[in-house]
């Protein structure tokens, strides 16, 4: 019983043609209802891009915004292979920070969202627009490592979360380049158009974060901004130890508001629009669910921000397939191994000192082709007589 | 009967299993109080498989050795692998020298480093799930980032090579070797008394030796405490183990981890140092560097490498290669390199000329260092003015220039131990001996921070402003008197005026 619920859980993983087989053989048992209730949701994996834009340490903020994200992304299920993590530069291990390894969104250092199981795909430097525009679209060169690919298909959800600083139709990278909202809006396009996602969520959380998703115009995108155009997003509160402001305020309450998630919870989209009032936040968050085609009250919260498996139960015996035979070992070679291995020197001094200069490749002394060609030309005008050189010039 | 008769069937459905490669753990911490009250602690975890990569038939069943790395080396052949990862510069002349050493930043091999990685928690991470217990047994539960980063010192590395399986080295085997080296300050930690223990330290104590490792040691250098008048260490134990490393020979106390009885009846080890004085003095490392650049502007410089000799009265060759980013165009004529004041000619040298954005330059030279000296390399750069698409977001923080490589056979005091296969610790057998009379040693000097001229990055901004400001203000104003024409208009009048001018309307009468 628990082996098949094991069984189940462990197929929906790891894509493998034996067990494929097995969900295929396993749905034809159950009746036909269930297997469309199976489905009512549309996705059937997760991904997770979260990108922190801002450089040096007076952004800590930004940096523990988006480690906050990670931190509950990863509690609600979606494993570090299905989250791309874009940090723009190292907070944790800054010589400014009076505790190595930490960043704190709380002051009294209450919560350390960097934890002791992190992995960043891009760091520093990788951190551009191109870059992240290259992950979302999936145009990445062949040797770029399967942590930094955005492996989504058309029934994945995607949960995008970017932070920094903006202003009205753009977001700043690094302090040194833009994307615009147009840009962003196309990315996404290219994105519909070769099926890489199934619904997107689309959060941001910077100072006019609302003029970013302004230029939508793709299908199932919902969008919610920390600030309204004309308006900045605020920080929480500083940390007088570490010195810099800890967190910004949108994703603060919003942080507190994802503590109260767990796996199994139905809480749907209306309440993360009501999360940070005006009271709160002193920014107005901002929400755009008319590209979307569900109603959002129908839309659970763990559709985008866990990773939930759907589980069925079966008392049904399932055939496997055969077991797997060992591959026949080749019989050891009849023949020793003749040679023998040695250590190299470590530093051979006498063979350095002793060394042949490298051959260089011959070539004959300068001048030397146009003095033979000069000699082959006086040749001939001996031999033939001047009165042909009329006939050359 | 029957069962019998079951047991037979079980047996036979059981598919013959070919005797897997053998592989071997190994897992030991060395810990050595420094003179300053620092305490530098060596990890190493060593994995030894008898297999090979090379053959044909794909290695397909891995059980200590990870798969990752297995199967990196089999596609690519890769025949010796050394990468590490470090934060903070290795002080020789206060710490004397590192088991393994590594140069600030990230570094592959010799020739590839990157000054400026910053390492932290998410380096850690893939790190320890690369070995066999994970963190959760045996010594690798004393890995815990916010202790371990905060220290003066930090630097993990995997080291994979073929080594002999035995003396007649017919047959070879692969060696992974994960290290992490890590010095502890003793002002950093906020303590009062000079007083060490591995709560302290890593904030956990030791309960159990990894359950697939083969042996499991906790090593603590007490040379300088023979009586115990340095300093005390609890609980006692009664092994001690001797070791040339490094030309000299060292006595630990030895925790084995394997046997019950080291932990005691609490079941765990917490191992304390209590400092009793201050006195004793550390010996001299017999070779060490240091690098820094000279000169003023952002124009040119100088880079000086010194290389100190500290022995008495012999000399050693010293090899020492240098990588030096493209846009610190070197003039390799101004090259000087001098002992005690004289011209010092190098033995061998190589170089090979950067090709701008496409390549360093290198230099490699074999130096003779005469006893008891200093040698001082010096050469002139010229700074490159890069494209603007070229400079980092953060220009003005200066570019790094990799640490140089300075690779030497010092002479050792003691006769160093030839035979490589004989049971040691894994500490004292990272480098193999060839001869007796010295030992193989590597020290990487700082890195430099070198300021390129750096554009002002506003301009293009500037520019298109005041332009764009005075065609609008100029031109506008000749638009404007050129196409609009004026006409004279009547002030308002006041609000008498306009009543009275509405009367003279209805009379008929023309307005004021």
């Amino acid at each position: 019983m628990l082996a098949l619920l094991m069984l189940n859980i462990l197929a929906y993983m790891t894509p493998n043609p034996d067990k494929t087989q097995i969900i295929i053989h396993l749905l034809s048992v159950i009746s036909q209802n269930s297997a469309g209730q199976f489905f009512s949701s549309g996705h059937t994996n997760n991904w997770a891009v979260l990108v922190c834009t801002s450089r040096f340490w007076f952004n800590y903020r930004h940096v523990a915004n988006t480690l906050s994200v990670y931190r509950s992304v990863k509690r609600l299920g979606i494993p570090d292979s299905h989250i791309v993590l874009m940090l723009a530069d190292d907070m944790a291990c800054n010589h400014r920070n009076p505790k190595p390894a930490t960043v704190f969104s709380h002051k009294n250092m209450e919560l350390n969202v960097y934890g002791d199981d992190v992995e960043v795909d891009y760091r520093g430097y990788e951190v551009t627009v191109e870059n992240f525009l290259r992950v979302l679209t999936g145009r990445l060169p062949p040797s770029t490592p399967r942590s930094k690919r955005l492996l989504s298909d058309d029934r994945s959800n995607i949960l995008i979360y970017l932070t920094g600083h903006g202003g009205n139709g753009f977001l700043k990278f690094q302090d040194s380049e833009e994307i615009s909202n147009v840009e962003l809006a196309d990315a996404f396009e290219q994105m519909w158009q070769k099926r890489r996602y199934n619904e997107l969520l689309f959060i941001i959380d910077t100072c006019q974060g609302a003029s970013m998703y302004e230029r939508f115009y793709s299908p199932n995108i919902m969008a919610l901004a920390s600030s309204q155009v004309g308006e900045d997003s605020l920080s929480h509160q500083p940390d007088l130890a570490i010195g810099v402001h800890l967190m910004d305020r949108y994703t603060f309450y919003m942080l507190e508001f994802l503590e109260d998630i767990h796996p199994a919870s139905k809480t749907n989209m209306n309440d993360l629009f009501k999360v940070c009032p005006k009271s709160q936040c002193v920014s107005t968050p901002g929400h755009r669910t008319d590209l979307f085609l569900r109603d959002p009250g129908s839309v659970l919260i763990t559709d985008f921000f866990g990773s939930v498996r759907k589980v069925e139960l079966t008392m049904d015996a399932i055939n496997l397939t055969d077991p797997i035979k060992q591959m026949e070992e080749n019989p050891v070679n009849g023949e020793e191994q003749k040679e023998v291995y040695s250590y190299a020197d470590q530093l051979p001094v006498s063979e350095i000192i002793h060394q042949k200069p490298k051959q260089k490749d011959w070539h004959p002394p300068d001048g030397f082709i146009l003095g033979l060609w000069t000699l082959i030309l006086l040749v001939f005008f001996k031999t033939y007589g001047i009165k042909h050189l009329k006939h050359i010039f | 009967m029957e069962a019998a008769h079951w047991l037979v069937l079980l047996m036979t459905l059981v598919p013959s299993s070919v005797p897997q490669p053998k592989d071997d753990f190994q897992e030991e911490l060395v810990i050595r109080p420094l003179h300053s009250g620092d305490i530098y602690a060596s990890f190493q975890f060593r994995t030894l498989w008898d297999t090979d990569f090379m053959r044909e038939n794909k290695v397909s069943h891995y059980r200590l050795f990870p798969k990752s790395l297995g199967q990196v080396i089999s596609k690519f052949s890769v025949r010796e692998l050394h990468i590490s990862f470090t934060q903070g510069y290795w002080r020789t002349m206060q710490w004397g020298q590192p088991f393994i050493p590594s140069p600030p930043g990230a570094d592959f091999l010799r020739y590839a480093t990157l000054p400026r990685e910053i390492v932290c928690t998410e380096n850690l991470t893939p790190w320890k799930k690369l070995l066999p217990c994970g963190s959760k047994a045996g010594l690798a539960v004393l890995l815990k980032s916010e202790k371990l980063f905060h220290s003066s010192f930090h630097s993990q590395a995997v080291h994979i090579r073929s080594v002999c399986q035995d003396w007649q080295c017919k047959t070879t085997s692969w060696e992974l070797r994960q290290t992490v080296n890590s010095v502890f300050d003793l002002h950093n930690s906020g303590q009062a008394k000079r007083e060490w223990s591995l709560f302290k330290m890593f904030s956990r104590t030791l309960t159990e030796a990894c359950p697939l490792a083969s042996s499991s040691k906790l090593y603590i250098d007490i040379t300088d405490n023979p009586q115990g008048e340095q300093f005390e260490l609890s609980p006692a134990t009664s092994l001690l183990s001797q070791a040339v490393v490094l030309g000299d020979r060292r006595t630990f106390s030895v925790y084995d981890l394997t046997q019950e009885t080291t932990f005691g009846s609490v079941r765990s080890l917490n191992l304390l140092i209590r400092w009793k004085s201050n006195e004793g003095e550390m010996l001299r490392p017999l070779l060490h560097a240091e690098r820094y650049v000279a000169g003023y502007g952002l124009q040119t410089g100088e880079i000086h490498t010194l290389m100190y000799n500290n022995h008495p009265y012999r000399s050693f060759p010293v090899l020492l290669l240098d990588s030096v980013p493209w846009y610190l165009r070197l003039y390799i004529h101004t090259l000087s390199v001098t002992s005690k004041g004289k011209d010092n000619k190098p033995s061998y040298i190589h170089y090979e000329p950067s090709k701008d954005r496409v390549k360093p330059h290198l230099l490699e030279m074999l130096i003779q260092l005469p006893p008891n000296s200093v040698t001082e390399v010096t050469v002139q750069f010229e700074r490159a003015l890069l494209k603007w698409t070229e400079y980092p977001p953060d220009p003005n923080h200066g570019f790094y220039v990799g640490s140089s490589v300075i690779s030497s056979l010092v002479p050792s005091t003691v006769a160093m131990d030839t035979n490589s296969t004989r049971e040691r610790p894994l500490f004292s057998s990272f480098f193999p001996c060839k001869e007796e009379s010295s030992y193989f040693v590597r020290i990487y000097t700082e890195p430099l921070l070198v300021n390129l001229p750096t554009p002002d990055f506003s301009m293009p901004y500037n520019v298109i402003c005041l332009t764009c400001t005075v065609v609008a203000v100029g031109y506008g104003s000749l638009y404007n008197l050129l196409t609009r024409s004026f006409q004279i208009e009547e002030p308002n009048p006041g609000l008498a005026k306009r009543i009275a001018n509405v009367i003279r309307k209805m009379r008929g009468v023309p307005p004021l």
